[in-house]
C-alpha cells in the first residue's frame, strides 16, 4: 500500500511490547485474544477496504497504535473498544486517501435486487398482511446478549457484498453519506437506495431471527 | 397517500438527510395510519443504534443468554 511513510508507523513491531507486568492490561497480550482480535479485524477491514493486503496493513497499523497504550487498559473489553476506535478511523482515512478504492457494481447487481421487495408488498406498494413490521420488544437488551450478535453478524453476512459495504461504512465507520459515495464512487441516489435496500433486509432478518423467534406467523 | 414502498424509502433517506417540509408532512400522515410503517420508523432508529453499539464491541461486552437474568438490570463486570 503506502510505502512512503507519510503515516508515523511505531518502528517497534507488536511482538516488542513488553509482557505482562502484572497490570490489568497485561492479559490483552495473550495470544490466543490477540490472534483472534487480530481475525476479527482483518474480517472487518476487508468488508471495507476490497484490497486484502491494504486490509492487512490497517489492522497491523491499527493494532500497533494500540498496542502502545495497552497496558492503560483495564481488560480486554475496552482494550478491543479502543482497538476498533483506531481501525475505524484508519479505515476512514484509507478510503478518503484512495477514492474509489472498490468498485461498488453499480447498474447490474441493482436490478438484480430489484425484486426484493415484491414479496413485501403488494402491486400498490402497501405491506403484504403477514410482511407488516411486528413490534420489537425490548431491543435494548438485546444488546447485552451474545446470541444476538450473532444473528446479527449472520444476517449481515446475508446482504450482498455491495450492500454490506456501504451499510458497514455509513453506520459503522460512521461517514458521511457524501463521503461514503466518494469512496465508492457512486450518486447520492444510487447510496439511498443501496442503504434503503440493506436496512430492509437487515430489519426483516433480524425480526425473523431474533426479534419474532419462537412466536407463530 | 404514500405507499408503504415510499414511506419505507423516505424513513431510510432521513437517516442521511433532512426531509423537505413536504416528504416530512406526507410521512406523518402515513405513519399515523399505517401500523407496519410506525414499526419501520422505530426499527430504523433501533437498527442504528445495534450497528454503532456492534462496531463499538458490543459483542465483546454481551454475555450469554441467562447469565445476566441473576435479577434485574444487571450490568456485571
Amino acid at each position: 500500500m503506502n510505502e512512503q511513510g507519510d503515516q508515523t508507523i511505531p518502528s517497534h513491531s507488536a511482538s516488542d511490547v513488553p509482557r505482562s507486568q502484572g497490570t490489568p492490561g497485561a492479559t490483552v497480550f495473550d495470544p490466543s485474544f490477540l490472534t483472534e482480535l487480530r481475525h476479527q479485524m482483518v474480517c472487518f477491514a476487508r468488508l471495507q477496504l476490497s484490497d486484502p493486503h491494504v486490509a492487512e496493513d490497517t489492522v497491523h497499523e491499527a493494532l500497533i497504535a494500540a498496542m502502545e497504550n495497552a497496558a492503560s487498559f483495564e481488560g480486554r473489553s475496552t482494550f478491543k473498544t479502543w482497538v476498533f476506535a483506531i481501525l475505524k478511523n484508519k479505515i476512514a482515512d484509507e478510503l478518503r486517501r484512495k477514492q474509489r478504492l472498490t468498485e461498488v457494481r453499480s447498474s447490474s447487481q441493482c436490478n438484480e435486487e430489484e425484486d426484493d421487495f415484491s414479496d413485501l408488498f403488494d402491486r400498490h406498494g402497501f405491506w403484504l398482511a403477514d410482511r407488516q413490521p411486528r413490534r420489537w420488544e425490548n431491543p435494548e437488551s438485546a444488546l447485552h446478549d451474545t446470541q444476538f450478535w450473532q444473528i446479527f453478524e449472520a444476517c449481515l453476512d446475508h446482504l450482498p457484498p455491495a450492500q454490506a459495504q456501504v451499510f458497514m461504512m455509513r453506520e459503522f465507520l460512521e461517514l458521511e453519506a457524501s463521503e461514503v459515495c466518494a469512496a465508492v464512487g457512486i450518486s447520492l441516489n444510487h447510496l439511498y437506495v443501496m442503504l434503503h435496500r440493506a436496512r430492509m433486509r437487515l430489519r426483516r432478518c433480524l425480526e425473523e431471527k431474533w426479534f419474532q423467534r419462537g412466536s407463530p406467523c | 397517500m404514500l405507499s408503504c414502498f415510499e414511506a419505507t424509502r423516505l424513513m431510510s433517506q432521513a437517516q442521511e438527510r433532512k426531509l423537505t417540509l413536504k416528504e416530512h408532512l406526507l410521512l406523518r400522515f402515513h405513519v399515523v395510519v399505517c401500523s407496519g410503517c410506525r414499526n419501520f420508523k422505530a426499527q430504523i432508529g433501533t437498527l442504528r443504534a445495534i450497528a454503532r453499539a456492534y462496531a463499538r464491541g458490543g459483542k465483546e461486552r454481551a454475555e450469554p443468554f441467562g447469565s445476566r437474568w441473576n435479577g434485574g438490570e444487571v450490568m456485571t463486570q
